[in-house]
């Protein structure tokens, strides 16, 4: 044989391992197991490069022990514990002291800033994107690295851009086929199956493994799913379960094709540009749209903006003013086995897609929880905090009051004169003055 | 891979940095990645916009005067090593690196006098060396917002300058204003200690 008939044979056997072995059982719902032994396998070698690392390190000074503490020492007292007074104590001259170490603080570390970077993690993964401050410890170490660079960029890379493909699509075609039917049952039943389908090769095309949690709780037809956003995975790791009716900006290219053939087959809401800054328009349409009860469930994300997974930012009223069930959903990735935070100013979709790619796998757990509804005098903002709440605890994130879109806003000044108001009480007391002694 | 160091090379003069501002290797480094976060866009430097973008930052009452601290003299370009420079004030006193200093090397930024010095240029806006009574209604003004009414505002201004004033001009000087302090632990009060 010679040299194409050869490609065209491995290519042929190639397709046909992929299709048996991935693509037919994701249009069943049915896994082979192949995935769980590779994330055992996964887990020991992990396992065993953070012994390897601890062993290495252990001869030197303590290491830090914890991701999460952070990098400054800080003194959590309130303001008046920091100013060393009681109310109604004089203005001194070192009052500018508490200000200002609490401004250089801030500029060194602060809650908002470090959530749109990738979480740093507490044990190297042998991925060479985090090693951000680990040493180099063994050769055997180093062996094994490398051929986690050769498995990652040259087995999982191309198989998964195949699956990446295949399910895109496949996706396009189905849905364009199921929407050339009249809006009967049945196209709503094809409409689910390839759905769900290529969600799940995609799936696969990101080694992902998804545990689902509480599924009696899985939001219903006519209620609001809202979720905490890390990156555009979420909706693709939410729609493996269920089909849900997206909602979002009308993009070009791609996503735009893509979008456009999922209309097709279930009517989703996609606004142009224009539209999406009207908000009254917006929330019309998807209170049209839960009217019917019939429909599927509205996925929305409220933070607004992708945050790296460690807490969980302001949620923007908009979403609880429409009024039905919200039924809440927590998204837990482990960043051990993979990033999934889309670092948006940093790295554009693609190079992010590429990185998914090349990560050892995406692990995440999902939690359903039960549906909540907006209480007898409780506003949209107040019943958004308790819906936050709800989801920050049951995901073990930390919960944030600031607007995610301070990434690219500067702040209201509202939160200024808080600090103003507390600061006037404790010179000036309560209305008596020194200038009675005048 | 690779060692440590092949990180903190990234970091323009590293060492001299080290000696100017006493801060580890590790500290500086984390420092560094610090201002790459803050720098958005990537520049290479800061502007007044990427410190102005922090909220905890922004709701400080003296949030504009810290900024201001770090930009002197009209510059409008933050690099890393002002950015260290500023912060080399707020480093913890190490008693032991006190007791070894050598007399004759200009004092460390982060001395007792320096953090004064710091906390005088919040004060003192025209750079006049003296914080008059107007300086101090502004910054009070800063500080308390609308809350409080001028009259009451003067008199906690008069009844400050009267108190560190000394020579009877008026205003404070930074001697003053070192004398009225000297016995807050000042060290304790602007330190601010980096983990790891």
């Amino acid at each position: 044989m010679d040299g194409t008939e050869l490609a065209g044979q491995i290519l042929y056997t190639w397709l046909t391992l992929v299709f048996g072995l991935i693509l037919l059982p994701s249009a069943f719902g049915v896994s082979l197991g192949i995935s769980e032994i590779y994330m055992k396998i996964l887990v020991k070698t992990l396992e065993w490069a953070t012994l390897r690392i601890e062993t290495g390190v252990a001869k030197q000074s303590a290491l830090k022990n914890s991701a999460s503490i952070g990098i400054i020492q800080r003194d959590e007292s309130p303001m008046e514990k920091g100013l060393s007074g009681l109310r109604g104590r004089d203005f001194e001259l070192s009052d500018v002291f508490y200000f200002s170490k609490k401004g250089l603080e801030a500029i060194v570390e602060d809650e908002v800033t470090q959530r749109f970077s990738s979480e740093e993690l507490v044990s190297w993964n042998l991925l060479t994107r985090t090693n951000v401050n680990f040493q180099y410890v063994s050769p055997r170490l180093t062996a094994v690295w490398v051929l986690g660079v050769i498995v990652r960029y040259c087995v999982l890379l191309p198989l998964r851009l195949t699956l990446a493909f295949i399910g895109i699509s496949l996706f396009v075609i189905g849905t364009t086929l199921v929407g050339q039917l009249p809006r009967n049952r049945l196209k709503n039943l094809l409409s689910e199956l390839v759905h769900l389908t290529c969600c799940r090769i995609c799936v696969r095309a990101l080694s992902g493994t998804i545990h689902y949690h509480n599924r009696q709780y899985r939001p219903q037809k006519g209620g609001i799913c809202v979720a905490n956003h890390t990156s555009p995975i979420d909706v693709l790791i939410l729609t493996t379960d269920g089909c849900y009716t997206m909602v979002g900006q009308v993009h070009g290219g791609l996503m735009g094709i893509i979008q456009r053939a999922m209309v097709k087959a279930c009517p989703h809401v996609w606004f142009e540009r224009s539209e999406m800054k009207d908000r009254h328009l917006v929330i019309k349409r998807l209170k049209e749209h839960i009217a019917h009860k019939k429909e599927l469930p509205i996925l929305i994300f409220p933070e607004g903006t992708c945050i790296n997974n460690t807490s969980v930012m302001m949620f923007k009223k908009g979403s609880f003013e429409i009024g039905g069930t919200i039924h809440p959903v927590a998204i837990k990735y482990n960043p051990q086995f993979g990033d999934a935070f889309w670092n948006s100013s940093k790295y554009n979709i693609v190079s992010y897609l590429l990185r998914v790619m090349t990560s050892w796998a995406i692990v995440c757990d999902v939690w359903y929880m039960p549906p909540m509804t907006r209480e007898e005098g409780e506003d949209a903002v107040q019943f958004a905090n308790r819906v936050k709440s709800a989801i920050a605890v049951q995901g073990g994130l930390t919960e944030l009051p600031w607007d995610g879109g301070l990434k690219r806003a500067k702040v209201k000044d509202a939160f200024k004169e808080e600090q103003q108001k507390n600061y006037s009480k404790m010179i000036v007391g309560n209305g008596s003055l020194k200038s009675e002694l005048d | 891979m690779g060692s440590r160091s092949s990180h903190a090379a990234r970091i323009p003069d590293v060492d001299s940095l080290r000696r100017e501002t006493g801060f580890s290797q590790a500290s500086l480094r984390r420092l560094y990645d610090r201002f790459q976060a803050l720098d958005r866009t990537g520049k290479g430097y800061l502007s007044r916009l990427d410190l102005q973008q922090i909220g905890a930052l922004a709701v400080n009452p003296l949030g504009d005067r810290i900024i201001d601290s770090f930009f002197p003299d009209g510059s409008l370009r933050l690099d890393f090593p002002g950015f260290v420079r500023v912060l080399a004030h707020f480093r913890p006193v190490d008693e032991e690196e006190e007791g070894n200093r050598d007399p004759k090397e200009p004092e460390p930024l982060n001395s007792r006098m320096n953090k004064l010095r710091f906390a005088f240029q919040l004060y003192d806006l025209d750079r006049d060396g003296k914080i008059s009574r107007h300086e101090m209604l502004q910054a009070l003004r800063l500080m308390v917002g609308v809350q409080v009414t001028e009259e009451q505002l003067e008199s906690i201004a008069d009844r400050t300058v009267q108190e560190a004033d000394e020579d009877g001009d008026g205003a404070v000087s930074f001697l003053e204003f070192a004398k009225s302090l000297e016995k807050m632990n000042i060290e304790q009060k602007m330190s601010i200690r980096i983990l790891k």
